[in-house]
């Protein structure tokens, strides 16, 4: 299967990463020739076999739903390109 | 002082023959002399490591100290420090200033270790070659004979294994999602371990790809790495992933021997292209351990080809969605624009790399409506199957032995330009990052024009101290002593 640009276009908006023409196509040549290589996973006899999510290592674990590290709300604010008072203030993310 | 190793460098610290703050002036002097060259470093913090070596010589005077005291270390620039910016080297977290410390650093802090600065790597750990840094490729401090090309360290941790090998730092940490400890390790000449998926906690590690995201430690033998390990390994309730055992002394592991050790030769490493000088030096280890009482047993890991492609679908899948916060308004230098679309659309162009938008779209692409199950879901199958070759293999045996990667050191200007060229320089280490079993690298001989080649030694998981048992036989067999061509005992 090969993929077109239109396919890339889609993709680059559910990413979220602006991409100009040219790079468009670039991309299209370079994630058409990936994806034409791990084509060969369709060799694989799959049947019956469970997906692996983890490794199963670690045990799930319940904690006390309280606060363990607090206090540190200037912490917290510290990269924060613009605050007002104790709060981020942020662009308009509703439109 | 420059060919020191760590356990040296801590006996003569621990008897007063050197003080801290002479070891941390002479590496940092070390780095301003040779550092422009190597790029190792994307920030050294000399004022930090001077106090924090002046309390370590305190501690010292009193007999007391954790078990790093005093010792100077490169973190690879993707463990966040509190107060010290960490970068991931990408232009989107250039101003990044962490107001907490990741728990791997916060465990070396404890063992009162002094951090020297912040080593440079692929771009969000993404690369074979340490040339997505937006901060500038690293140059390998091994030159072939006779020439001055500019080598590639490998990746990602490559600026850790630069500087380790430089001799800019005793030690440095890694971090390894499909061979970015152990690969950088062989191109550079030293020692690189990564430890079973849960064995270090990943909290504040800047995350790829949570699966399989795992730190260790690189040094100049496995005597330093298991040092290392011993400070960095241990449960995290802040990491759900991490799993809750003791933490073994890694040093007593080493000099256990290897008698009646079965070792596993896995047949599907040996391709017929592989170069004859990495199959004899693979040969030359398994002769090694044959000799130090150790039982070479073919095996076979069926699904190993797939390896690397069920990889790039899982890896890319997970840094899609991991990647998704640094969009200029939760995380990311922001570059504003008309509409939030365009604002998300417009930041992430500009402060993601070529590397990391393509990893992006194609882990966005697999995860897609329509695609997932093909593409996803399939790799997810076939990884149990890459899970279950290991657990089938160590029902007889207690080490697999094969090569670390199939070439010494390219060129800067010898990078494949095709993806997936660059992509198979990860195939004999991603297998053992998709099973999540333990993995290290030793150096273990030269190739033809006088590079480094490594060893890899795959274990069972949590038993890391098998892995440092085999590898210690073969690094004393190996007797790698050759320092590459930028090294600090050069230029003093």
């Amino acid at each position: 299967m090969s993929l077109d640009t239109r396919t890339v276009r889609r993709i680059a908006k559910l990413a979220r990463i602006g991409l100009d023409e040219q790079e468009c196509e670039a991309m299209r040549q370079e994630l058409d020739g990936i994806l034409g290589w791990v084509e060969q996973l369709n060799e694989v006899d799959i049947t019956d076999v469970p997906p692996m999510i983890g490794t199963g290592l670690a045990k799930p674990r319940l904690r006390q739903d309280a606060v363990t590290d607090g206090d540190k709300r200037d912490a917290i604010l510290s990269n924060a390109p613009d605050r007002e008072g104790a709060f981020f203030t942020v662009p308009k993310v509703v439109e | 002082m420059h060919d020191m190793t760590l356990a040296a460098a801590r006996k003569a610290l621990s008897e007063r023959k050197i003080s801290a703050r002479e070891l941390v002036d002479h590496h940092l002097s070390a780095i301003e002399k040779l550092d422009g060259e190597i790029n190792s470093y994307i920030v050294t913090t000399p004022e930090k490591a001077r106090e924090a070596a002046q309390a370590a010589d305190a501690k010292l005077a009193k007999g007391e100290g954790g078990a790093l005291c005093g010792i100077p270390l490169g973190i690879k620039d993707l463990f966040c420090t509190d107060g010290v910016q960490t970068t991931a080297a990408s232009n989107i977290l250039r101003q990044f200033v962490p107001p907490y410390e990741s728990t791997v650093t916060h465990n070396l802090l404890r063992d009162d270790a002094v951090f020297l600065g912040k080593t440079n790597l692929d771009e969000f750990a993404m690369g074979s070659t340490n040339m997505t840094s937006a901060f500038g490729a690293v140059t390998n401090p091994w030159q072939r004979d006779g020439s001055s090309t500019k080598l590639v360290p490998g990746g990602s941790s490559g600026g850790s294994a630069a500087a380790v090998a430089a001799g800019l730092a005793l030690g440095a940490t890694g971090t390894d999602t499909g061979g970015s400890i152990r690969q950088p390790a062989a191109f550079c000449g030293i020692a690189g371990v990564k430890p079973t998926y849960g064995r270090c906690s990943r909290f504040g590690t800047i995350a790829f790809a949570s699966s399989l995201d795992q730190a260790g430690p690189m040094a100049r033998n496995l005597e330093d790495c298991a040092i290392l390990l011993g400070s960095m390994a241990g449960f995290d309730p802040k990491d759900s992933t991490c799993v809750d055992r003791p933490v073994p002394r890694y040093e007593d592991a080493l000099n256990r021997g290897v008698k009646g050790m079965r070792v596993g030769i896995p047949k599907e490493y040996r391709p017929d292209n592989l170069p004859a000088e990495i199959a004899a030096l693979w040969d030359q280890g398994i002769a090694w351990l044959r000799e130090a009482g150790a039982e070479p047993v073919e095996t076979s890991l069926p699904h190993t080809k797939y390896g690397l492609p069920t990889y790039y679908i899982v890896a890319l899948a997970e840094a899609s969605s991991n990647l998704a916060r640094y969009d200029g308004v939760r995380f990311g230098e922001r570059v504003p624009a008309d509409s939030l679309d365009a604002l998300y659309e417009a930041t992430r162009h500009a402060g993601f790399g070529e590397e990391v938008r393509r990893r992006i779209l194609m882990g966005t692409y697999v995860l897609s409506s329509g695609y997932y199950d093909a593409y996803y879901l399939r790799a997810q199958k076939v990884r149990t199957l890459i899970q279950r070759d290991f657990l089938n293999a160590f029902e007889n045996v207690d080490v697999i032995l094969t090569p670390t990667a199939p070439s010494a050191a390219f060129a800067h200007n010898e990078r494949p330009t095709d993806p997936v060229q660059v992509y198979l320089n990860d195939v004999f280490t991603v297998p053992a990052s998709m099973a999540g079993v333990p993995a290290l690298s030793l150096p273990a001989g030269l190739d033809h024009a006088g590079l480094p080649l490594g060893l890899q030694l795959i274990g069972r998981y949590f038993d890391e101290e098998t892995l440092f048992a085999a590898g210690h036989v073969m690094e004393k067999a190996a007797g790698f002593a050759k320092r590459p061509a930028l090294h600090a005992g050069n230029v003093a």
